[in-house]
C-alpha cells in the first residue's frame, strides 16, 4: 500500500478503481498549404462545430452542475469568436501559408501563456480554459471524434489535469472521485468536483501505472492510497458512510426554514471564530451567525489590530453573508490566553479575573478601535454587537456611551454606519440575577451556557476529577435559561442561546418550551439541529 | 466623448463570466469602448484582452465611451459596471 499526499479541493471519501484518464495523442504538424482561402474557410467551419459542441455541453452541465457552474461554456463561445482569437489564427494562416490546425495551436499556446503570466490566480487558471477551446478546434479540424471513454461503476479519475469539457463529459453515475497531478483549488477540476459532489485531490505526485489499481481517495485531508490493506479499507468505509449520512442531511434540510409542525419558528445560527469558517456557515446553510469570536484577529500578529484590518475583516464578513445577521462579539481574551503584547499579568484565578469586558472597559481606545471597525463595517450589511463577561448594569450603560460617542464621531465625518443590534452576553450568575434591568437597556440575550455553567456551578471543566459533580442539565442552568428568557419577553427582546448546550439535542424540545426566540451552533450541528426541530409537534 | 472611472466592487474582479458579459454589452453599443488600466488601454469588446487585464476588487479602470449614440452607450455601460462589477 502506497500513500500519496496533495492538496483537498472537495471533501468526502471514495473507495474504487483508478481509471487513467489519456488525452488523445495531440500531436499538431506544420503542414505547408497551397490556398490560405480555403484554410480560413476550414478555421470557420470548425468554428461552427466547436460553438454547436459547446451549445450541448452547456445544455448537459447547465441539468448536471446548475447555470453558474456552465457558464464557462458560454465564456468559451466568447473566446472562439473573440476577434483577437480569430484574428491571429488567420494572420498565422495568411503570412506563414500554415493548416489552420498549427495556426489554431499555436494562437491557443500564446494566449495561454498571456493568461499564466498573470499575477492573478484566478486569471492563471483561465489559460487552460483558452488550451481547451484550441484543442476542441484542434480535434475538429482533424476529424477526431469528441467522445468519452466508456467506464465503469466505482471509478476513480486520475490524469494530469483535466479541462472543463473532460469533467463533464464523464459520466457521472460511475465517477466517484478525481485526482489531478496538477491543477490547484482554482482549477475546473476543483470548482466543477465541488458543484458534483464528488471528492477531489489535486496536485498529488502519483505515478503513471496505476491504471485497474484499487485505491481510496481522502478529499478531507487531501490522501491518496494505492492498493489500501484491509485495516485501510475497513476504516476508510465507516467514514464514508459518516460521510453519506452528513450529505443526505444536507440534502434534506438545507433551504428548509426551521420551524415546528406547528409553525413556531426559531433563528437558527452558527459560531464560528475567524474568516475562513464563512463557507462552513453557508454549506451548513445556517441562517446568520450567532456568534463571530473576534479573537482571532487579536491572535494572529504580534500586535494589536489597527482599525483598518478589523474593518476589512468584518466588512467581509458581513458582506459573505450577503443581508444575513451576523452578531460579533467584542474582544473576549483574558491571561489564559498568551498574547504577550496585551502585558496581562499571570492572574491565580483568569476566570474569575481581568479579561473581556473587564478589558475592553478599562482600556478604552483599545475598545474604541473595535467598535469603530464594527460600526463602520455595519454599513455594508446586517451587524449587531455583542459584549461578553457582564456582571452590572454600569457596564452596559458604559458601552452603549461609547457607542453613541462614536456614532457622533462617525456622523461628523460623514462615515456610514447603522443603526444595529447591541446586545450582551448572559454568562455571569449575576447578570441571570439582573436580567430583568439588563433586558431594558440592550436588544437581545445570548446565553453562553459553558461559562454560565462553570461560574454556577462553581466547577473548573479541565478537571477530570470533577466530571461526577460535573452535570451539564443542571436544573440550576435551566431554571437561569428560563428566567432570562422570561425576563428577556417581558420588556420584549429575543434570546438566544450560542454555548454548547445549544446543540444538545436532547434539550432542543425543553428550549422550545421555554420560549427560545434563536440558537447558535457550530456549523455542522446546523442541519441536525433543524431536523430535530422541525420533527417536533 | 464621455468617460468614467470605476472602482471594482466585486471580489473576483472582473472575472470570466462579467467579462463576457461585458463583451456582450460593449458589442450592442455602437460607440467604441476603450478600458484602461495603468496606461494599459484594451478595447472592450475583446473578450481576451478584457479578462487579460487581470482587473481585481478595488482597482480602478478608466471606461471611455466614443461614438454618435454615446450618450446612451455610456448609460448603458456605465450601469452594467454598477450592476455587475
Amino acid at each position: 500500500m502506497k500513500c500519496y499526499n496533495g492538496k483537498a479541493a472537495f471533501q468526502g471519501v471514495a473507495i474504487g478503481r483508478i481509471v487513467e484518464f489519456k488525452k488523445e495523442g495531440k500531436l499538431v504538424h506544420r503542414v505547408h498549404i497551397e490556398n490560405p482561402e480555403s484554410e480560413k474557410k476550414r478555421f470557420s467551419s470548425a468554428q461552427a462545430e466547436a460553438m454547436h459542441q459547446l451549445d450541448a455541453l452547456y445544455e448537459k452541465a447547465v441539468k448536471e452542475v446548475g447555470e453558474t457552474n456552465a457558464a464557462i461554456f458560454e465564456v468559451h463561445k466568447m473566446m472562439l469568436e473573440d476577434d483577437d482569437y480569430v484574428e491571429s489564427v488567420e494572420n498565422i494562416i495568411d503570412e506563414q501559408s500554415v493548416n489552420a490546425e498549427y495556426a489554431v495551436a499555436a494562437t491557443g499556446d500564446n494566449f495561454s501563456q498571456m493568461f499564466a503570466a498573470t499575477n492573478d490566480a484566478y486569471m492563471k487558471e483561465r489559460a487552460s480554459d483558452v488550451k481547451d477551446i484550441s484543442e476542441r478546434l484542434v480535434r475538429i479540424l482533424s476529424g477526431k471524434s469528441d467522445d468519452s471513454a466508456g467506464i465503469s461503476a466505482g471509478s476513480i479519475i486520475v490524469a494530469d489535469d483535466l479541462a472543463p469539457s473532460e469533467t463533464v463529459q464523464l459520466d457521472k453515475s460511475k465517477v466517484v472521485a478525481f485526482v489531478t497531478r496538477e491543477g490547484s483549488t482554482n482549477s475546473h477540476t476543483a470548482i466543477l468536483a465541488r458543484t458534483m459532489n464528488i471528492p477531489a485531490i489535486v496536485n498529488v505526485p502519483v505515478p503513471n501505472n496505476l491504471d485497474g489499481k484499487t485505491a481510496i481517495v481522502n478529499g478531507m485531508d487531501g490522501t491518496v492510497f494505492i492498493e489500501p490493506d484491509e485495516k485501510t479499507i475497513a476504516d476508510y468505509k465507516d467514514l464514508q458512510q459518516q460521510e453519506v449520512e452528513k450529505q443526505n442531511l444536507l440534502q434534506e434540510y438545507k433551504g428548509k426554514p426551521t420551524v415546528t409542525k406547528s409553525g413556531k419558528r426559531i433563528n437558527l445560527y452558527a459560531n464560528i471564530g475567524g474568516v475562513s469558517d464563512l463557507s462552513a456557515v453557508l454549506q451548513n446553510d445556517a441562517s446568520g451567525i450567532g456568534l463571530f469570536r473576534s479573537e482571532f484577529l487579536y491572535l494572529q500578529e504580534d500586535n494589536y489590530p489597527s482599525e483598518e484590518t478589523q474593518f476589512h475583516a468584518y466588512k467581509q464578513v458581513v458582506e459573505t453573508m450577503a443581508g444575513k445577521k451576523v452578531i460579533i462579539r467584542t474582544l473576549d481574551i483574558g491571561a489564559d490566553k498568551k498574547i504577550d503584547y496585551f502585558g496581562l499579568d499571570k492572574e491565580e484565578n483568569p476566570a474569575l479575573g481581568y479579561r473581556a469586558l473587564r478589558i475592553c472597559l478599562t482600556r478604552e481606545e483599545l475598545f474604541k478601535t473595535q467598535l469603530r471597525a464594527l460600526l463602520r463595517a455595519s454599513a455594508y450589511g446586517n451587524l449587531a454587537i455583542m459584549v461578553p463577561m457582564v456582571v452590572s448594569l454600569w457596564e452596559v450603560q458604559k458601552v452603549k456611551q461609547l457607542i453613541c460617542e462614536l456614532k457622533t464621531e462617525l456622523k461628523e465625518a460623514e462615515i456610514p454606519f447603522k443603526d444595529i443590534e447591541f446586545g450582551v452576553m448572559i454568562e455571569t450568575p449575576a447578570s441571570v440575577m439582573i436580567a430583568d434591568d439588563l433586558a431594558q437597556e440592550v436588544d437581545f440575550f445570548s446565553i453562553g451556557t459553558n461559562d454560565l455553567t462553570q461560574y454556577t456551578l462553581a466547577i473548573d471543566r479541565q478537571n477530570p476529577k470533577l466530571d461526577v459533580f460535573y452535570n451539564p442539565h443542571h436544573p440550576a442552568i435551566l431554571k437561569m435559561i428560563q428566567m432570562v428568557i422570561d425576563a428577556a419577553h417581558k420588556h420584549h427582546i429575543w434570546a438566544g442561546i450560542c454555548g454548547e448546550l445549544g446543540a444538545d439535542l436532547e434539550l432542543t424540545q425543553s428550549f422550545l418550551e421555554m420560549g427560545i426566540d434563536e440558537l447558535s451552533v457550530s456549523p455542522p450541528m446546523v442541519l441536525p439541529i433543524r431536523r430535530k426541530i422541525c420533527e417536533l409537534d | 466623448m464621455k468617460e468614467f472611472e470605476y472602482q471594482i466592487k466585486d471580489k473576483l474582479g472582473i472575472h470570466a463570466r462579467p467579462a463576457g458579459m461585458l463583451v456582450k454589452c460593449a458589442k450592442a453599443c455602437t460607440s467604441k469602448i476603450t478600458i484602461t488600466k495603468d496606461e494599459k488601454n484594451v478595447d472592450a469588446t475583446r473578450l481576451l484582452a478584457v479578462m487579460g487585464m487581470a482587473v481585481k476588487q478595488g482597482e480602478t479602470v478608466n471606461v471611455n465611451v466614443t461614438g454618435d449614440n454615446e450618450e446612451q452607450d455610456f448609460d448603458k455601460i456605465h450601469s452594467f459596471f454598477q450592476e455587475n462589477l
